[in-house]
Protein backbone atom coordinates (compact mmCIF):
# COMPACT_ATOMS: atom_id res chain seq x y z
CA UNK A 1 0.00 0.00 0.00
CA UNK A 2 1.34 3.41 -1.01
CA UNK A 3 -1.05 5.49 0.86
CA UNK A 4 -3.72 4.52 3.45
CA UNK A 5 -6.03 6.49 5.41
CA UNK A 6 -7.46 5.26 9.03
CA UNK A 7 -10.24 7.00 10.38
CA UNK A 8 -9.32 10.56 9.09
CA UNK A 9 -10.79 13.77 10.24
CA UNK A 10 -10.16 17.28 9.03
CA UNK A 11 -11.72 20.05 11.28
CA UNK A 12 -10.67 23.76 11.61
CA UNK A 13 -12.48 24.69 15.05
CA UNK A 14 -15.89 23.40 14.75
CA UNK A 15 -15.98 23.09 11.52
CA UNK A 16 -15.62 19.81 9.55
CA UNK A 17 -14.14 19.58 6.63
CA UNK A 18 -13.41 15.58 5.87
CA UNK A 19 -14.74 12.69 8.65
CA UNK A 20 -14.00 9.27 8.99
CA UNK A 21 -11.93 8.98 6.12
CA UNK A 22 -10.69 5.18 4.88
CA UNK A 23 -9.23 4.41 1.99
CA UNK A 24 -5.79 2.08 0.58
CA UNK A 25 -4.10 3.19 -2.33
CA UNK A 26 -1.98 0.60 -4.21
CA UNK A 27 1.64 1.56 -6.29
CA UNK A 28 0.69 2.47 -9.92
CA UNK A 29 -3.18 3.36 -9.31
CA UNK A 30 -4.52 6.54 -10.90
CA UNK A 31 -6.68 7.90 -8.53
CA UNK A 32 -9.26 10.35 -9.78
CA UNK A 33 -10.98 12.38 -7.28
CA UNK A 34 -14.35 14.59 -7.93
CA UNK A 35 -17.21 16.53 -5.86
CA UNK A 36 -18.47 19.63 -5.40
CA UNK A 37 -17.01 22.90 -4.51
CA UNK A 38 -16.22 23.15 -0.51
CA UNK A 39 -16.50 19.21 0.14
CA UNK A 40 -12.87 19.15 1.20
CA UNK A 41 -11.24 17.73 -2.35
CA UNK A 42 -8.30 20.43 -2.00
CA UNK A 43 -7.87 19.31 1.59
CA UNK A 44 -7.49 15.82 1.18
CA UNK A 45 -4.96 16.76 -1.74
CA UNK A 46 -3.29 18.96 1.19
CA UNK A 47 -2.92 16.74 3.43
CA UNK A 48 -1.52 14.30 1.21
CA UNK A 49 1.23 16.97 0.18
CA UNK A 50 1.91 17.44 3.87
CA UNK A 51 0.69 21.21 3.68
CA UNK A 52 -2.03 20.54 6.34
CA UNK A 53 -1.84 17.44 8.72
CA UNK A 54 -4.81 15.36 9.87
CA UNK A 55 -6.87 16.41 13.04
CA UNK A 56 -7.63 12.80 13.70
CA UNK A 57 -6.66 9.34 12.51
CA UNK A 58 -3.77 8.28 10.22
CA UNK A 59 -2.40 9.12 6.99
CA UNK A 60 0.10 6.72 6.19
CA UNK A 61 3.10 7.13 3.37
CA UNK A 62 3.99 3.38 2.46
CA UNK A 63 3.40 2.45 5.86
CA UNK A 64 5.18 5.49 7.80
CA UNK A 65 3.29 8.98 8.88
CA UNK A 66 3.38 11.36 6.21
CA UNK A 67 5.48 13.96 6.55
CA UNK A 68 4.55 17.39 8.00
CA UNK A 69 5.62 19.30 4.89
CA UNK A 70 6.08 18.72 1.24
CA UNK A 71 9.13 16.59 -0.24
CA UNK A 72 10.49 15.15 -2.97
CA UNK A 73 8.98 12.15 -2.75
CA UNK A 74 5.68 13.84 -3.39
CA UNK A 75 5.22 15.05 -6.88
CA UNK A 76 2.62 18.27 -7.78
CA UNK A 77 0.81 19.96 -10.77
CA UNK A 78 -1.20 22.80 -9.57
CA UNK A 79 -3.83 24.40 -11.61
CA UNK A 80 -1.76 27.53 -12.37
CA UNK A 81 1.89 28.96 -11.02
CA UNK A 82 3.07 25.47 -11.11
CA UNK A 83 6.57 27.22 -12.62
CA UNK A 84 8.88 29.32 -11.98
CA UNK A 85 8.22 32.73 -13.89
CA UNK A 86 11.80 33.72 -13.80
CA UNK A 87 13.39 30.62 -15.45
CA UNK A 88 12.99 29.49 -18.87
CA UNK A 89 11.36 26.11 -19.50
CA UNK A 90 14.80 23.73 -19.41
CA UNK A 91 16.12 25.76 -15.96
CA UNK A 92 12.69 25.16 -14.75
CA UNK A 93 13.85 21.88 -14.87
CA UNK A 94 17.21 21.36 -14.09
CA UNK A 95 16.55 23.75 -11.26
CA UNK A 96 15.03 20.40 -9.56
CA UNK A 97 17.93 18.73 -10.33
CA UNK A 98 20.07 21.40 -8.39
CA UNK A 99 17.85 21.83 -5.22
CA UNK A 100 18.45 18.54 -5.30
CA UNK A 101 22.07 17.77 -5.55
CA UNK A 102 23.48 21.63 -4.82
CA UNK A 103 22.55 22.03 -0.93
CA UNK A 104 24.50 25.31 -0.66
CA UNK A 105 24.77 26.89 -4.15
CA UNK A 106 21.45 25.90 -5.78
CA UNK A 107 23.60 25.75 -8.81
CA UNK A 108 25.61 22.50 -10.60
CA UNK A 109 28.96 23.21 -12.99
CA UNK A 110 30.72 20.91 -14.58
CA UNK A 111 30.39 17.01 -15.66
CA UNK A 112 27.18 17.17 -13.02
CA UNK A 113 25.58 19.91 -14.54
CA UNK A 114 26.42 18.41 -18.39
CA UNK A 115 24.84 15.34 -17.04
CA UNK A 116 21.65 17.28 -15.25
CA UNK A 117 21.13 19.55 -18.29
CA UNK A 118 20.72 15.87 -20.16
CA UNK A 119 18.56 14.31 -17.85
CA UNK A 120 16.18 17.22 -17.96
CA UNK A 121 16.80 17.25 -21.95
CA UNK A 122 15.09 13.93 -22.10
CA UNK A 123 12.50 14.85 -19.24
CA UNK A 124 11.47 18.11 -21.58
CA UNK A 125 11.38 15.42 -24.79
CA UNK A 126 8.81 12.95 -23.00
CA UNK A 127 6.57 15.95 -22.09
CA UNK A 128 7.03 17.31 -25.94
CA UNK A 129 8.68 20.97 -25.56
CA UNK A 130 11.94 20.20 -26.72
CA UNK A 131 11.66 22.96 -29.19
CA UNK A 132 10.67 26.20 -26.44
CA UNK A 133 13.64 25.36 -24.18
CA UNK A 134 14.79 28.75 -23.63
CA UNK A 135 11.14 30.44 -23.81
CA UNK A 136 10.23 31.71 -20.35
CA UNK A 137 6.84 30.57 -18.90
CA UNK A 138 4.97 33.73 -19.85
CA UNK A 139 5.93 33.04 -23.35
CA UNK A 140 4.47 29.19 -23.22
CA UNK A 141 0.69 28.62 -23.66
CA UNK A 142 -1.17 27.40 -20.71
CA UNK A 143 -0.59 23.66 -22.28
CA UNK A 144 2.84 24.13 -22.56
CA UNK A 145 3.06 25.56 -19.36
CA UNK A 146 0.99 22.56 -17.63
CA UNK A 147 3.29 20.35 -19.58
CA UNK A 148 6.67 22.15 -18.49
CA UNK A 149 5.20 21.65 -14.72
CA UNK A 150 4.45 18.16 -15.13
CA UNK A 151 8.13 17.61 -16.39
CA UNK A 152 9.87 19.59 -13.39
CA UNK A 153 7.38 16.82 -11.00
CA UNK A 154 8.65 14.25 -12.57
CA UNK A 155 12.67 15.18 -12.27
CA UNK A 156 12.44 13.97 -8.62
CA UNK A 157 10.63 10.47 -9.74
CA UNK A 158 7.92 10.88 -6.50
CA UNK A 159 6.85 8.26 -5.13
CA UNK A 160 3.41 9.38 -6.12
CA UNK A 161 2.28 12.66 -8.32
CA UNK A 162 -0.64 14.92 -6.91
CA UNK A 163 -2.40 17.19 -9.91
CA UNK A 164 -4.98 19.81 -8.71
CA UNK A 165 -7.27 20.24 -11.81
CA UNK A 166 -4.20 20.82 -13.61
CA UNK A 167 -6.06 21.24 -16.94
CA UNK A 168 -8.99 22.80 -15.69
CA UNK A 169 -7.73 25.98 -17.45
CA UNK A 170 -7.35 24.31 -20.73
CA UNK A 171 -9.20 24.34 -23.88
CA UNK A 172 -11.01 21.08 -24.38
CA UNK A 173 -8.77 20.08 -27.64
CA UNK A 174 -5.38 21.08 -25.69
CA UNK A 175 -7.20 19.28 -22.53
CA UNK A 176 -7.76 16.34 -24.88
CA UNK A 177 -3.93 16.14 -25.70
CA UNK A 178 -2.75 16.47 -22.13
CA UNK A 179 -4.88 13.70 -20.99
CA UNK A 180 -2.77 11.31 -23.41
CA UNK A 181 -0.07 13.21 -21.91
CA UNK A 182 -0.82 12.31 -18.96
CA UNK A 183 -2.25 8.62 -19.29
CA UNK A 184 1.33 8.17 -21.48
CA UNK A 185 3.59 8.85 -18.74
CA UNK A 186 1.71 7.58 -16.14
CA UNK A 187 1.63 3.73 -18.09
CA UNK A 188 5.36 4.16 -19.34
CA UNK A 189 6.81 5.63 -15.70
CA UNK A 190 4.47 3.44 -13.86
CA UNK A 191 3.05 6.81 -11.77
CA UNK A 192 0.59 6.65 -8.96
CA UNK A 193 -1.19 9.79 -9.59
CA UNK A 194 -4.03 11.53 -7.46
CA UNK A 195 -5.77 13.74 -9.97
CA UNK A 196 -8.53 16.23 -8.34
CA UNK A 197 -11.09 17.48 -11.11
CA UNK A 198 -14.69 19.19 -11.71
CA UNK A 199 -15.02 17.35 -14.86
CA UNK A 200 -16.32 13.71 -14.10
CA UNK A 201 -16.13 12.60 -17.67
CA UNK A 202 -12.41 13.50 -17.40
CA UNK A 203 -12.31 11.52 -13.88
CA UNK A 204 -13.79 8.80 -15.68
CA UNK A 205 -11.71 8.58 -19.02
CA UNK A 206 -8.47 9.24 -17.15
CA UNK A 207 -8.59 7.14 -14.03
CA UNK A 208 -8.60 3.60 -12.75
CA UNK A 209 -10.30 4.41 -9.49
CA UNK A 210 -12.76 7.17 -8.88
CA UNK A 211 -13.53 8.50 -6.08
CA UNK A 212 -16.50 10.84 -5.20
CA UNK A 213 -16.20 12.86 -1.94
CA UNK A 214 -19.61 14.27 -0.75
CA UNK A 215 -21.41 15.07 2.40
CA UNK A 216 -23.76 12.24 3.47
CA UNK A 217 -25.09 14.07 6.65
CA UNK A 218 -26.65 17.74 6.66
CA UNK A 219 -27.92 19.66 9.63
CA UNK A 220 -29.58 22.77 8.01
CA UNK A 221 -28.73 24.68 11.10
CA UNK A 222 -25.13 24.69 11.01
CA UNK A 223 -23.99 23.33 7.98
CA UNK A 224 -20.75 23.11 8.70
CA UNK A 225 -21.14 20.65 11.49
CA UNK A 226 -20.66 17.27 9.75
CA UNK A 227 -17.63 17.15 6.94
CA UNK A 228 -17.52 15.32 3.60
CA UNK A 229 -16.75 11.53 2.87
CA UNK A 230 -16.34 9.39 0.18
CA UNK A 231 -19.48 8.30 -1.04
CA UNK A 232 -18.70 6.41 -4.28
CA UNK A 233 -15.30 4.49 -4.55
CA UNK A 234 -15.45 3.02 -8.03
CA UNK A 235 -12.83 0.64 -9.95
CA UNK A 236 -12.94 2.40 -13.41
CA UNK A 237 -13.80 0.26 -16.42
CA UNK A 238 -17.78 -0.80 -15.29
CA UNK A 239 -19.17 3.00 -16.13
CA UNK A 240 -22.73 2.17 -16.44
CA UNK A 241 -24.62 6.12 -17.88
CA UNK A 242 -26.83 5.01 -15.05
CA UNK A 243 -23.97 5.51 -12.05
CA UNK A 244 -23.18 8.85 -13.89
CA UNK A 245 -26.42 10.05 -14.02
CA UNK A 246 -26.40 8.99 -10.19
CA UNK A 247 -23.06 10.51 -9.21
CA UNK A 248 -23.87 13.84 -11.24
CA UNK A 249 -27.43 14.26 -9.44
CA UNK A 250 -25.94 13.72 -6.05
CA UNK A 251 -22.78 15.95 -6.52
CA UNK A 252 -24.47 18.45 -9.14
CA UNK A 253 -21.35 18.59 -11.18
CA UNK A 254 -21.52 19.19 -15.01
CA UNK A 255 -20.69 15.91 -16.82
CA UNK A 256 -18.14 18.05 -19.24
CA UNK A 257 -18.04 21.56 -17.54
CA UNK A 258 -17.06 24.73 -19.90
CA UNK A 259 -13.00 25.17 -20.45
CA UNK A 260 -11.56 27.55 -17.69
CA UNK A 261 -14.62 27.13 -15.48
CA UNK A 262 -12.37 25.54 -12.95
CA UNK A 263 -11.29 26.98 -9.54
CA UNK B 1 -16.51 63.54 -34.38
CA UNK B 2 -15.38 60.69 -31.88
CA UNK B 3 -15.83 60.77 -28.41
CA UNK B 4 -12.79 63.02 -26.51
CA UNK B 5 -11.29 60.12 -25.03
CA UNK B 6 -11.21 58.69 -28.36
CA UNK B 7 -9.00 60.90 -30.32
CA UNK B 8 -5.14 59.85 -30.08
CA UNK B 9 -2.35 62.19 -31.12
CA UNK B 10 0.15 60.49 -33.94
CA UNK B 11 3.19 60.14 -32.94
CA UNK B 12 5.12 63.71 -33.64
CA UNK B 13 1.93 65.50 -32.47
CA UNK B 14 2.61 64.14 -29.39
CA UNK B 15 6.31 64.53 -28.70
CA UNK B 16 5.30 68.51 -29.51
CA UNK B 17 2.46 68.09 -27.07
CA UNK B 18 4.54 67.42 -24.18
CA UNK B 19 7.01 69.62 -24.83
CA UNK B 20 4.44 72.44 -24.91
CA UNK B 21 4.37 73.22 -21.43
CA UNK B 22 8.46 73.41 -21.25
CA UNK B 23 8.60 75.90 -24.01
CA UNK B 24 5.55 77.98 -22.60
CA UNK B 25 7.44 78.14 -19.10
CA UNK B 26 10.72 78.98 -20.63
CA UNK B 27 9.38 81.75 -22.49
CA UNK B 28 7.58 82.87 -19.65
CA UNK B 29 10.83 82.88 -17.55
CA UNK B 30 12.75 84.42 -20.48
CA UNK B 31 10.05 87.12 -20.92
CA UNK B 32 9.75 87.91 -17.20
CA UNK B 33 13.41 87.75 -16.83
CA UNK B 34 14.20 90.35 -19.92
CA UNK B 35 11.45 92.65 -18.71
CA UNK B 36 12.98 92.81 -14.84
CA UNK B 37 16.59 93.19 -16.02
CA UNK B 38 15.46 96.25 -18.32
CA UNK B 39 14.42 98.20 -15.27
CA UNK B 40 17.55 97.28 -12.95
CA UNK B 41 20.77 95.38 -15.32
CA UNK B 42 21.62 94.08 -11.72
CA UNK B 43 18.79 92.73 -10.58
CA UNK B 44 19.78 89.19 -9.05
CA UNK B 45 16.13 87.49 -8.63
CA UNK B 46 15.49 86.71 -12.43
CA UNK B 47 18.88 86.22 -14.00
CA UNK B 48 18.79 86.09 -17.92
CA UNK B 49 19.62 82.25 -19.54
CA UNK B 50 23.36 83.88 -20.29
CA UNK B 51 24.02 84.77 -17.10
CA UNK B 52 22.91 81.47 -15.46
CA UNK B 53 24.67 79.39 -18.17
CA UNK B 54 27.98 81.77 -17.43
CA UNK B 55 27.94 81.18 -13.84
CA UNK B 56 27.07 77.01 -14.29
CA UNK B 57 30.26 77.24 -16.48
CA UNK B 58 32.59 78.97 -14.03
CA UNK B 59 31.47 76.63 -11.61
CA UNK B 60 32.14 73.74 -13.55
CA UNK B 61 35.42 75.05 -15.05
CA UNK B 62 37.18 77.68 -12.93
CA UNK B 63 39.24 76.56 -9.33
CA UNK B 64 36.72 78.29 -7.11
CA UNK B 65 39.61 81.64 -5.81
CA UNK B 66 38.47 80.35 -1.81
CA UNK B 67 39.73 76.96 -1.94
CA UNK B 68 41.62 75.97 -5.73
CA UNK B 69 38.58 73.43 -6.25
CA UNK B 70 35.97 72.76 -9.19
CA UNK B 71 33.26 73.89 -7.70
CA UNK B 72 30.09 72.10 -9.39
CA UNK B 73 31.96 68.66 -9.17
CA UNK B 74 33.11 68.91 -5.57
CA UNK B 75 29.81 69.41 -4.53
CA UNK B 76 28.19 66.43 -7.15
CA UNK B 77 31.03 64.02 -5.96
CA UNK B 78 30.36 64.60 -2.16
CA UNK B 79 26.45 64.43 -3.19
CA UNK B 80 26.07 61.09 -4.98
CA UNK B 81 29.00 59.58 -2.39
CA UNK B 82 26.03 60.71 0.57
CA UNK B 83 23.34 59.64 -2.22
CA UNK B 84 25.08 56.24 -3.48
CA UNK B 85 26.06 55.02 0.38
CA UNK B 86 22.69 55.60 1.66
CA UNK B 87 20.56 54.48 -1.28
CA UNK B 88 23.32 51.31 -1.72
CA UNK B 89 22.55 50.48 2.15
CA UNK B 90 18.71 50.72 2.23
CA UNK B 91 18.72 48.18 -1.02
CA UNK B 92 20.56 45.98 0.89
CA UNK B 93 18.69 46.28 3.68
CA UNK B 94 15.78 45.97 2.26
CA UNK B 95 16.36 42.96 0.61
CA UNK B 96 17.89 41.03 3.46
CA UNK B 97 14.99 42.57 6.14
CA UNK B 98 11.95 42.28 3.27
CA UNK B 99 12.94 38.28 2.80
CA UNK B 100 13.34 37.91 6.50
CA UNK B 101 9.73 39.12 7.26
CA UNK B 102 8.05 38.01 4.11
CA UNK B 103 9.02 34.45 3.69
CA UNK B 104 10.08 32.90 7.27
CA UNK B 105 7.22 33.14 9.94
CA UNK B 106 8.96 33.63 12.86
CA UNK B 107 11.14 36.55 11.98
CA UNK B 108 8.13 37.88 10.14
CA UNK B 109 5.80 38.03 13.40
CA UNK B 110 9.12 38.99 15.20
CA UNK B 111 9.70 42.34 12.54
CA UNK B 112 6.65 43.58 11.20
CA UNK B 113 5.66 45.62 13.78
CA UNK B 114 8.76 46.90 14.08
CA UNK B 115 9.01 48.13 10.63
CA UNK B 116 5.25 49.41 10.64
CA UNK B 117 6.46 51.24 13.69
CA UNK B 118 9.72 52.62 12.81
CA UNK B 119 8.44 53.48 8.88
CA UNK B 120 5.30 55.95 11.03
CA UNK B 121 8.50 58.24 12.19
CA UNK B 122 8.97 61.17 10.28
CA UNK B 123 12.26 61.01 9.23
CA UNK B 124 12.94 64.35 9.53
CA UNK B 125 12.00 64.84 13.04
CA UNK B 126 14.90 62.35 14.01
CA UNK B 127 17.38 64.37 12.13
CA UNK B 128 18.19 66.34 15.27
CA UNK B 129 19.07 62.95 17.12
CA UNK B 130 20.98 62.19 14.45
CA UNK B 131 23.17 65.46 14.05
CA UNK B 132 23.31 64.89 17.99
CA UNK B 133 24.49 60.94 17.68
CA UNK B 134 26.67 60.71 14.69
CA UNK B 135 28.21 64.34 14.35
CA UNK B 136 27.30 66.47 11.85
CA UNK B 137 29.60 64.72 9.24
CA UNK B 138 29.22 62.41 6.78
CA UNK B 139 27.29 59.45 8.70
CA UNK B 140 24.43 61.40 9.64
CA UNK B 141 23.23 62.41 6.47
CA UNK B 142 24.12 58.92 5.28
CA UNK B 143 21.93 57.81 7.98
CA UNK B 144 19.35 60.00 7.36
CA UNK B 145 18.65 58.73 3.71
CA UNK B 146 18.36 55.04 5.12
CA UNK B 147 16.16 56.10 7.78
CA UNK B 148 13.76 57.74 5.30
CA UNK B 149 13.68 55.23 2.90
CA UNK B 150 14.87 51.90 3.78
CA UNK B 151 11.21 50.88 5.73
CA UNK B 152 9.57 51.25 2.20
CA UNK B 153 11.99 49.63 0.60
CA UNK B 154 11.56 46.64 3.25
CA UNK B 155 7.86 46.93 3.13
CA UNK B 156 7.81 46.49 -0.84
CA UNK B 157 10.31 43.52 -0.82
CA UNK B 158 7.86 42.30 1.98
CA UNK B 159 4.98 42.36 0.18
CA UNK B 160 6.54 41.42 -3.22
CA UNK B 161 8.14 37.90 -1.05
CA UNK B 162 4.01 37.80 0.54
CA UNK B 163 2.50 37.95 -3.27
CA UNK B 164 4.58 35.10 -4.32
CA UNK B 165 2.05 32.39 -5.12
CA UNK B 166 1.93 29.59 -2.60
CA UNK B 167 2.07 27.16 -5.56
CA UNK B 168 5.64 28.04 -6.26
CA UNK B 169 7.12 27.61 -2.69
CA UNK B 170 5.15 23.98 -2.23
CA UNK B 171 6.78 23.31 -5.88
CA UNK B 172 10.20 24.40 -5.21
CA UNK B 173 9.91 21.68 -1.60
CA UNK B 174 8.43 19.48 -3.56
CA UNK B 175 11.45 19.43 -5.82
CA UNK B 176 13.90 19.04 -2.67
CA UNK B 177 14.26 22.67 -1.78
CA UNK B 178 15.84 24.15 1.72
CA UNK B 179 14.44 27.21 2.49
CA UNK B 180 17.86 28.57 1.58
CA UNK B 181 17.81 27.00 -1.77
CA UNK B 182 13.70 28.48 -2.11
CA UNK B 183 15.81 32.14 -0.98
CA UNK B 184 18.43 31.61 -3.44
CA UNK B 185 16.68 30.09 -6.74
CA UNK B 186 13.27 31.15 -6.09
CA UNK B 187 12.71 34.52 -3.96
CA UNK B 188 15.86 36.66 -4.38
CA UNK B 189 15.68 36.37 -8.50
CA UNK B 190 12.19 37.35 -8.51
CA UNK B 191 12.47 40.07 -5.99
CA UNK B 192 15.14 41.74 -7.60
CA UNK B 193 13.29 43.66 -10.33
CA UNK B 194 11.23 44.90 -8.07
CA UNK B 195 13.72 46.27 -5.80
CA UNK B 196 14.94 48.44 -8.25
CA UNK B 197 11.33 49.48 -8.82
CA UNK B 198 11.04 50.63 -5.11
CA UNK B 199 14.45 51.74 -5.47
CA UNK B 200 13.39 54.17 -8.61
CA UNK B 201 10.23 55.17 -6.28
CA UNK B 202 11.91 55.98 -2.80
CA UNK B 203 14.96 57.99 -4.91
CA UNK B 204 13.04 61.30 -5.05
CA UNK B 205 13.29 60.73 -1.14
CA UNK B 206 16.31 59.93 -1.28
CA UNK B 207 16.83 63.22 -2.92
CA UNK B 208 14.94 65.36 -0.27
CA UNK B 209 16.44 63.83 2.70
CA UNK B 210 20.25 64.53 0.85
CA UNK B 211 19.42 68.13 0.27
CA UNK B 212 18.25 68.79 3.96
CA UNK B 213 20.65 67.48 5.91
CA UNK B 214 23.29 69.11 3.43
CA UNK B 215 21.10 72.63 3.92
CA UNK B 216 21.96 72.15 7.74
CA UNK B 217 25.16 71.12 8.06
CA UNK B 218 27.96 70.47 5.39
CA UNK B 219 30.78 71.81 4.13
CA UNK B 220 30.38 70.65 0.40
CA UNK B 221 27.16 69.07 -1.68
CA UNK B 222 24.31 70.00 -3.97
CA UNK B 223 22.36 71.26 -1.41
CA UNK B 224 25.17 72.80 0.49
CA UNK B 225 25.16 75.27 -2.27
CA UNK B 226 22.09 76.12 -2.85
CA UNK B 227 21.27 77.10 0.50
CA UNK B 228 24.72 78.97 0.79
CA UNK B 229 24.39 81.30 -2.03
CA UNK B 230 20.57 81.92 -1.08
CA UNK B 231 21.86 84.52 1.43
CA UNK B 232 23.18 86.51 -1.47
CA UNK B 233 19.99 85.80 -3.71
CA UNK B 234 22.23 84.20 -6.17
CA UNK B 235 19.58 82.48 -8.63
CA UNK B 236 22.11 82.66 -11.45
CA UNK B 237 23.64 79.79 -8.79
CA UNK B 238 20.32 78.09 -7.67
CA UNK B 239 18.45 77.52 -10.82
CA UNK B 240 21.34 75.81 -12.81
CA UNK B 241 22.01 73.76 -9.88
CA UNK B 242 18.07 73.16 -9.56
CA UNK B 243 18.26 71.83 -13.23
CA UNK B 244 21.30 69.59 -12.82
CA UNK B 245 20.21 67.82 -9.73
CA UNK B 246 16.91 67.06 -11.98
CA UNK B 247 18.69 65.98 -14.60
CA UNK B 248 21.15 63.83 -12.11
CA UNK B 249 17.85 62.09 -10.65
CA UNK B 250 16.07 61.80 -14.18
CA UNK B 251 19.08 60.24 -15.20
CA UNK B 252 18.87 57.53 -12.59
CA UNK B 253 15.20 56.69 -12.62
CA UNK B 254 16.13 56.01 -16.58
CA UNK B 255 19.44 54.14 -15.65
CA UNK B 256 17.26 51.80 -13.47
CA UNK B 257 14.36 51.21 -15.65
CA UNK B 258 16.55 50.37 -18.25
CA UNK B 259 18.21 48.18 -16.20
CA UNK B 260 15.26 46.31 -15.16
CA UNK B 261 14.44 45.64 -18.50
CA UNK B 262 17.94 44.08 -19.80
CA UNK B 263 18.35 42.14 -16.35
CA UNK B 264 14.86 40.11 -15.87
CA UNK B 265 13.64 40.09 -19.46
CA UNK B 266 10.60 38.01 -17.67
CA UNK B 267 9.23 40.67 -15.65
CA UNK B 268 7.45 42.64 -18.07
CA UNK B 269 5.66 39.88 -19.55
CA UNK B 270 4.75 37.93 -16.36
CA UNK B 271 2.64 41.20 -15.45
CA UNK B 272 0.53 41.04 -18.59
Amino acid sequence: MIVTLRNVWKTYGRDVVLERLNLEVRTGEFVTIVGASGCGKTTFLRMLLGEEAPSRGELLLEGAPMPAEPGPDRGVVFQKYSVFPHLNALDNVLVAEEFGRARFTGRLFGGVRRRARTKALEMLEAVGLTHALKKYPHELSGGMQQRLAIAQALMKNPKILLLDEPFGALDPGIRRDMHALILDLWRRRRLTIFMVTHDLKEGFYLGTRLLVFDKVRHDPQAPNAYGANITYDIPVGRIEPELLEEIRDQTGLPVAPEAGSGG
Amino acid sequence: MKRLINEHPPHTVGYLLGLLPFALLLLAYVAASAARLAENPDDPLLPSLGMMLETFWRLATEPSRRTGELVLWVDTAASLTRLALGVGISMLTGLVVGILAGLIPYSGRTLSPLITAVAMIPPLAVLPILFITFGVGELAKVVLIVFGIAPFIIRDVQQRVEELPTEQLIKAQTLGASTWLMVLRVVLPQVFPRLLDATRLALGAAWLFLIASEAIAATEGLGYRIFLVRRFLDMATILPYVVWITLLAFLFDLLLRLANRWLFPWYGGRRR
